[in-house]
């Protein structure tokens, strides 16, 4: 589906009249990211970051193709065969930094994305369905990220392994048999790190999958934009070639800028220096921390300490920590504000911001710190606040907010007034 | 309707479910936080800030340092510390030219196999193959170090936080306990067997202070080998081993910065070339 006035895909030569209809893959990319794709004019650098996602994506691949020409998952030789990437494969060392932060790259993008699919509340009506497989690829890239941390077999990868596939361990009854099944055996060895590398190698294709399915389902309401305002004319829209593809280009390079200066100077910024040592299954490290990018949700693991009734402590994080994802699935029923732009929502705005911006930056710091005081009681106030807000506060906000008035339209939005407004017409929130 | 009303009731019920449950134990924490005095933290210090060549976005190795910190390798730590990533052939990129390497390489043995028996053996060593270790397995290095295995100074500076400014700060920092470190943690007092160094992370460390007077090695290029300069230039060499394309890797980064900035800038342009047909509010 598209909007009426969207540009029509006109083959000019042989080559293209031929392709358009044997195989009509240039107007498949000319509806999906070229001119054939109208836009709302309006929108900010926030919505670059799905580009840049995607950009991230094809990173991981290309790198992580060239890796696996050069490593051996084999728990002998793991450790060196990184090692030989390092400093005896042409270019070698650069490859791994760019993948190592390449992986940090997706997921501060990812996060920006979210973040403003969160503000801007994109998972409202029509666009449940974007949401939903934006969790899954989200879900997938945990698995897949936490997967690679294990292949270069330092000591965080292997308790790392260790710590998480253990988390199964806390399903009651068949908790331990499925954690022996997860590893091929008692603890991470080669078993585990062959199956891993194999998933490892596996996953982003499947993500890739999940995303071409993100894109389908966003081209048939197409994007939303920052007032939440559906778009209701044609001078509401851009054509995506050559207006956004020109912006995503800027956001490239300065993203671009970031990662080569991470990779190029700060290459172990984000890493954990235990990861290069060799996996010893007798030393286990003073704390053990999973990569920065789930210190949030390895903190909701750890706020639980005491058992709840008949739960025990690890079996509760283990729920919440799962559950604090899983919930995300459920926001376009549970937040039924007519309004999707957080601009317009006073309360909403105020419990973001003074709620849950913080919240999460306490769980960040928390996830990444021993398991002492003061962190822990403070990623268990941060905790309760988390799930108070995506499970309590959220829904309740949402009947009881009264929004701010919306502008009749993009247009009016951008140049201040809409010729075809209709005199007297109220401005109705959509949905 | 009804059934959206549920699956908000529901949620809200599991909201408050985790929030009770997690907020429980912040009340056992704060209880106890109250109640029992925390363990403390054995005050350990940070490494010394020490001004490398090879530090900063431009930094170059010195070469002259990487050959002194190789020779106090070769004749101190290699005593009990194997190098096991790097091999003889690397040697080159400090300097030494393919005659000097060979030399050095046959001047060590390594494990080979006896052509005529093959039975195990010790060969003279050839560019091609890697620093041997000291010790002929785990269980020898740990019989050896009272139990305590003295890891492998490949990828030392990388495995410790701050580690090259770590490396040359615990070996210039060895000394007697402070009366009132002992007074204050009287846990701190190092057992039989054991060192005090203020960087170490617990105080005590096994590895008895390997670098303990001015001249223990000779410079070649005729530096004064202080117990301070011969940590040092064993610091840097060890951050060449962990990483010898480091200064490559910096180098590599600049064209790459300064092509991307030129890119962005012309993207950037661009992009406002193309918006400025589009009319904005004023």
């Amino acid at each position: 589906m598209s909007f009426p006035w969207a540009r029509q895909y006109e083959p000019t030569n042989g080559l293209t009249k031929f392709l358009d209809e044997k195989l009509p893959l240039p107007r498949l990319v000319y509806n999906a990211v070229g001119a054939g794709y109208p836009v709302p004019r309006n929108l900010s650098y926030f919505w670059n970051f799905g580009v840049l996602a995607g950009f991230f994506l094809m990173v991981q691949i290309v790198t992580g193709v060239v890796l696996a020409m050069h490593y051996a998952a084999n728990a002998q030789v793991a450790f060196a065969t990184t090692e030989h990437i390092m400093r005896d494969v042409n270019w070698g060392w650069m490859m791994r930094y760019a993948h190592a932060n390449g992986a940090s790259f997706f997921f501060i993008v990812v996060y920006l994305h979210i973040f403003r699919g969160l503000f801007y509340s994109s998972y409202k009506a029509p666009r449940e369905m974007i949401w939903l497989l934006g969790v899954v690829i989200f879900l997938l890239m945990m698995a897949t990220a936490f997967m690679g941390y294990v292949l270069p077999w330092g000591q965080m990868s292997f308790w790392g392994a260790k710590v998480i596939t253990g988390l199964f361990g806390a399903i009651p009854l068949v908790g331990e048999p499925i954690q022996v099944w997860l590893l091929g055996g008692f603890a991470p060895d080669n078993a585990a790190l062959n199956r891993f590398f194999s998933l490892h190698f596996l996953l982003p294709f499947v993500i890739a999958g999940v995303v071409i399915l993100h894109i389908w389902a966003l081209h048939i309401p197409g994007s939303s934009n920052p007032t939440g305002v559906e778009v209701k004319s044609e001078s509401d829209t851009v054509p995506f070639h050559p207006y956004y593809t020109a912006k995503d280009g800027f956001g490239l390079g300065i993203a671009l800028l970031a990662y080569f200066a991470l990779v190029f100077f700060l290459p172990n910024a984000l890493g954990h220096p235990d990861n290069y040592i060799e996996a010893n299954p007798l030393s286990t490290p003073a704390h053990i921390v999973p990569e920065w990018y789930f210190w949030p949700f390895y903190a909701i693991l750890r706020a639980f300490t005491v058992d709840f009734f008949f739960i025990p402590a690890k079996l509760m994080g283990v729920l919440a920590m799962f559950s604090s994802i899983l919930l995300w699935f459920f926001l376009p029923w549970l937040d039924k504000s007519p309004v999707r732009s957080g601009h317009y929502r006073p309360l909403f705005r105020k419990f973001f911001w003074f709620g849950l911006i913080p919240t999460m930056i306490v769980l960040f710091i928390c996830g990444g710190a021993p398991a002492e005081e003061p962190y822990v009681m403070l990623s268990q106030l941060a905790t309760a606040y988390y799930f108070l807000h995506f499970l309590v506060i959220l829904p309740i906000i949402s009947s009881v907010e009264k929004p701010e008035p919306l502008p009749y339209s993009i247009t009016e939005a951008v140049l201040g007034s809409d010729k075809k407004m209709v005199k007297g017409e109220q401005t109705s929130p959509a949905v | 309707m009804t059934k959206l009303l549920s699956v908000r009731l529901v949620a809200i019920l599991v909201g408050l479910g985790f929030a009770v449950a997690v907020l429980w134990g912040f009340l056992v924490g704060a209880y106890n936080a109250a109640t029992e005095e925390a363990p403390g933290h054995l005050p350990y210090e940070h490494p010394r800030d020490i001004d490398y060549s090879f530090n900063g976005p431009f930094g170059k190795w010195d070469q002259a340092q990487l050959q002194r910190g190789l020779k106090v390798y070769n004749e101190v730590c290699s005593a009990c510390h194997s190098l096991k990533f790097v091999a003889f052939r690397d040697l080159q990129q400090l300097g030494y030219s393919e005659g000097q390497v060979k030399a050095f390489a046959a001047s060590k043995q390594v494990p080979g196999i006896d052509p005529n028996t093959g039975e195990a053996t010790t060969r003279a060593g050839l560019p091609t193959d890697y620093f041997p270790s000291p010790y002929p397995n785990a269980v020898a290095a740990a019989a050896a170090n009272n139990n305590a295995i003295p890891p492998d100074l490949s990828l030392i500076t990388k495995a410790r936080g701050d580690g090259t400014n770590y490396v040359a700060s615990l070996l210039m920092g060895y000394q007697e306990p402070s009366a009132e470190l002992l007074e204050e943690h009287p846990e701190a007092a190092p057992a039989p067997g054991l060192h005090h160094n203020p960087y170490f992370p617990n105080l005590n460390l096994a590895m008895a202070p390997p670098l303990t007077s001015a001249g223990q090695v000779t410079y070649d290029d005729g530096t004064e080998a202080t117990v301070e300069q011969m940590s040092t230039d064993v610091a840097a060499f060890l951050t060449w081993t962990a990483e010898p394309t480091l200064v490559k890797r910096k180098q590599t980064g600049w064209p790459v910065l300064i092509f991307l900035l030129f890119a962005t800038v012309l993207a950037y342009m661009s992009k406002r070339q193309i918006w400025s047909a589009v009319k904005r509010k004023k």
